[in-house]
């Protein structure tokens, strides 16, 4: 093969790699922020209302970007959670179950078209608070919290049509406790399921990431949502704690790491409280040598670096048949180079910046972890910002199934690379983690993906995509990936009682 | 003639065989006027782990039967418990069941399988789902087992409470472990005898006899047991204990108080999907 150069390059050559930053450069193409409206400070949203703190705490949120402050938030205590708590039963026992079903669904579409409004300061916010690129907050997370809200406002008068057989019931004040990677989007998991089944929620954002949880606090308020039907708490772990721990709480969702949800599964031991956990995973993309090799290159780059890896079902582990192992590499490797890793509102950005200061030491712990297990590690050579928390997309090769860089979450945009021979080989080793939230399948031919598909021990398969998500497809995990459903007619069952 | 009556050795079920327990202990079961039924196998830690370990080898062989086989192997356990009618009615009449208490026991044992094995190749129609989701991908969620289930099985109805669990996890493609009524140990093992002659395949029901306070925290602790299912109102020491032991490996609990086995509520295609994964596949649509 001839060398390519400049002068020789033609994009369109099926030889030659993606070179585009040597054929054009592209303009900073950032994303407005003026339009974004954020106070100095926000207080805590209980029975319909802001309220201060009663320990008068705040602490700051930082753009992980450029570590500029933000804003600042209240910290809940257990007087705080208590008084939340009480508004909930309150609006529970109240207005919220005297509406009627039909009433309360169009509350839900309403929510979901002032959203759609709304959607690019909800988008922009998203983008300042956590990190991830405009172009993931604007496409996907804020369009889903307005689908998700849309298709669970459907459901409110149709309930008895879900459950064959059944007379359900709205389970009572749901406490929930959402993470930082989707913080909208996983508030639109949380709330939107939760009223469309005539029940009162206590959600608390996670403390780097509360900031559009606020944003629809006001939206609420602006929606008429009746008071107490939504109640905002922000704080880190011990105000989840006081939440898990609370004798009026009917029913407890959480969405975050294993360890937590083990924590919290242990703290309901010997209680009645209904719980759904959707936690970790180290999903394994399984790419066949009939596989159509650069869509499945492409499923790859998204399955790892969307939204920086930080995502439970990301595709963490690739697990590549031996006769094109070569060629996967060389592809990942030079689709990798053109990616784009720097401020999350410029629209070319591709890999933000790392959620927070806890989660770049994580990733950089585990980077040392790889080389003290013997990886070969590599990194894209691109540009990464002075200030900020930005890792380089990662491949770790020459990893074995024990290695922790293969075993436990790392939740940053490093994939690990495995081959193997046989579709039983793959299939085991794809399987053999405590996880099973999401897995990979790659291959053209379709008996085989079936096969494939049902001998993974996971609750989302893709076939020949990666990380798709819609509100009415169900999602969670098998084993140490949680329990429980969410999306779709599945996602009903965590909120009523039979 | 003369003809010494040849008492039958009670022992456990393990594997799709009859071991003694591993630790070669014994507890003493009386019929109902206090007189020595069995030498029962009181089963040990180590009774409990061989279990699990023979029903996760079973469970991939098991979960993967289709639909059909696997009601028809339900409908087959029917068919020997109905030719063993005389041998539970010997159980349950020693243990104070009167003739017609021990009939209707064993009548609606074996309807009872009878109706989990229609369930088989239905309840996949009824709760899975095809997603219509926004994108141009077909969308479809299934039912998948969840795995090795563990079974507690009721003190006071040692056929018919038995039976029904077992029969539900057995429906959806689970194996199990089965820790019996510690007080009538003797119609689980009778039924054993009767899983064993059913074409069930082996390990796929594992039954443990022995003392409930000691073996629960093995079934409950164990990293390889994916659900937990009891329905007696346990002592609350023991629901925390089970729960906290459980949230090691995220197990699925399935506690549900049944007073009587017989009422309508006490079977339901929800004894099936308790213990069933949703598994949703994405495909894109296009050329």
């Amino acid at each position: 093969m001839n060398e390519v150069t400049k002068e020789t390059y033609k994009p369109t050559s099926p030889n030659s790699k993606l070179d585009f930053a040597s054929v054009w450069e592209y303009a900073p193409a950032p994303e407005s922020a003026s339009h974004a409206e954020v106070k100095n400070k926000y207080e805590l949203f209980i029975g319909g209302k802001f309220v201060k703190p009663s320990s008068g705490n705040y602490f700051e949120s930082t753009n992980p970007a450029n570590g500029e402050v933000i804003t600042e938030f209240a910290e809940a205590s257990k007087s705080d959670v208590n008084k939340a708590v009480k508004a909930a039963r309150k609006a529970f026992e109240g207005e919220w179950s005297s509406i009627s079903a039909k009433e309360r669904g169009k509350y839900l579409y309403r929510i979901a078209r002032m959203i759609q409004e709304r959607a690019r300061e909800f988008a922009v916010l998203e983008s300042m608070d956590g990190g991830k690129p405009i172009r993931e907050s604007r496409d996907v997370d804020i369009p889903l919290v307005a689908a998700h809200f849309f298709y669970y406002a459907g459901w409110a008068d149709k309930l008895e049509y879900a459950f064959p057989g059944q007379k359900p019931e709205a389970v009572g004040v749901c406490g929930q406790i959402i993470p930082w990677n989707f913080p909208l989007l996983m508030l639109a998991w949380k709330i939107a399921p939760a009223l469309a089944c005539g029940n009162t929620v206590v959600l608390k954002p996670a403390e780097t990431t509360s900031l559009t949880a606020l944003k629809f606090a006001e939206l609420v308020q602006e929606a008429g949502l009746p008071d107490g039907v939504v109640n905002i708490v922000t704080g880190a772990g011990e105000t989840g704690a006081e939440i898990v721990n609370h004798k009026d709480i009917d029913k407890i969702a959480f969405t975050g790491s294993t360890g937590v949800g083990k924590l919290i599964q242990r703290s309901l031991a010997g209680t009645d409280k209904k719980f759904t956990l959707e936690l970790g995973g180290k999903g394994a993309m399984i790419v066949f040598e009939d596989a159509p090799i650069d869509q499945a290159v492409e499923g790859i780059i998204n399955a790892i670096f969307f939204n920086q890896g930080h995502v439970c079902c990301a595709g963490s582990r690739l697990l590549v048949q031996e006769g094109v192992a070569d060629t996967v590499m060389q592809k990942l490797k030079d689709r990798m180079e053109s990616l784009i890793v720097g401020d999350p509102l410029d629209k070319n950005t591709d890999v933000g910046a790392i959620n927070s200061q806890g989660q770049f030491e994580t990733i950089n712990k585990y980077l040392k972890i790889a080389l003290d297990e013997g990886a070969d590690v590599y990194q894209s050579t691109c540009n990464i910002p002075e200030n900020g928390y930005f890792v380089r997309p990662t491949l770790l090769s020459n990893v074995s199934q024990s290695n922790r860089v293969v075993q436990e979450e790392i939740f940053g945009p490093v994939l690990t690379i495995q081959t193997f021979r046989t579709a039983d080989e793959a299939i085991q080793k794809a399987n053999n983690t405590p996880f099973g939230l999401a897995g990979g399948v790659w291959t053209d031919k379709g008996s085989k993906i079936f096969k494939v598909g049902s001998g993974l021990r996971s609750g989302v398969v893709w076939a020949n995509t990666y990380n798709k998500f819609d509100p009415t497809s169900p999602f969670g995990g098998y084993k140490e990936s949680g329990v429980g459903r969410e999306g779709g007619l599945h996602g009903l069952g965590a909120y009523l009682k039979f | 003639m003369s003809h010494l009556e040849v008492l039958k050795t009670y022992k456990m079920f393990i594997g799709g065989q009859f071991p003694r327990t591993e630790s070669g202990r014994f507890y003493k079961v009386h019929n109902s006027n206090g007189e020595l039924l069995a030498n029962a196998c009181l089963g040990s830690r180590k009774d409990v782990r061989n279990a699990v370990q023979t029903a996760r080898g079973a469970f991939g062989g098991w979960s993967k039967r289709n639909a059909y086989n696997r009601g028809q192997i339900l409908y087959r356990i029917a068919e020997m418990m109905e030719s063993r009618r005389a041998e539970f009615m010997k159980e349950l009449t020693q243990i104070g069941f009167s003739d017609k208490e021990a009939e209707a026991d064993i009548n609606a044992s074996i309807d009872r399988l009878i109706y989990y094995a229609g369930w088989t190749d239905k309840y996949q129609q009824v709760f899975g789902s095809v997603n219509p989701v926004a994108s141009a991908h077909f969308n479809f969620s299934i039912l998948e087992p969840t795995g090795v289930v563990g079974l507690i099985a009721p003190e006071e109805s040692p056929l018919l409470g038995l039976t029904s669990m077992i029969a539900s996890v057995l429906a959806g493609g689970n194996t199990c472990v089965v820790l019996a009524s510690e007080k009538y140990p003797l119609p689980s093992i009778v039924f054993a005898e009767v899983l064993n002659t059913s074409d069930v395949p082996g390990g796929v029901v594992n039954i443990i006899t022995g003392k409930r306070q000691e073996l629960v925290e093995h079934l409950a602790g164990h990293m390889d047991v994916n659900a937990l299912c009891y329905t007696d109102k346990l002592p609350t020491d023991m629901v925390t204990q089970i729960d906290e032991l459980a949230a090691e490996n995220i197990k699925r609990i399935l506690k549900k108080p049944v007073n009587d086995w017989n009422a309508e509520d006490a079977e339901s295609p929800y004894y099936i999907t308790q213990f069933q994964e949703t598994k949703t596949t994405w495909h894109p649509v296009g050329f």
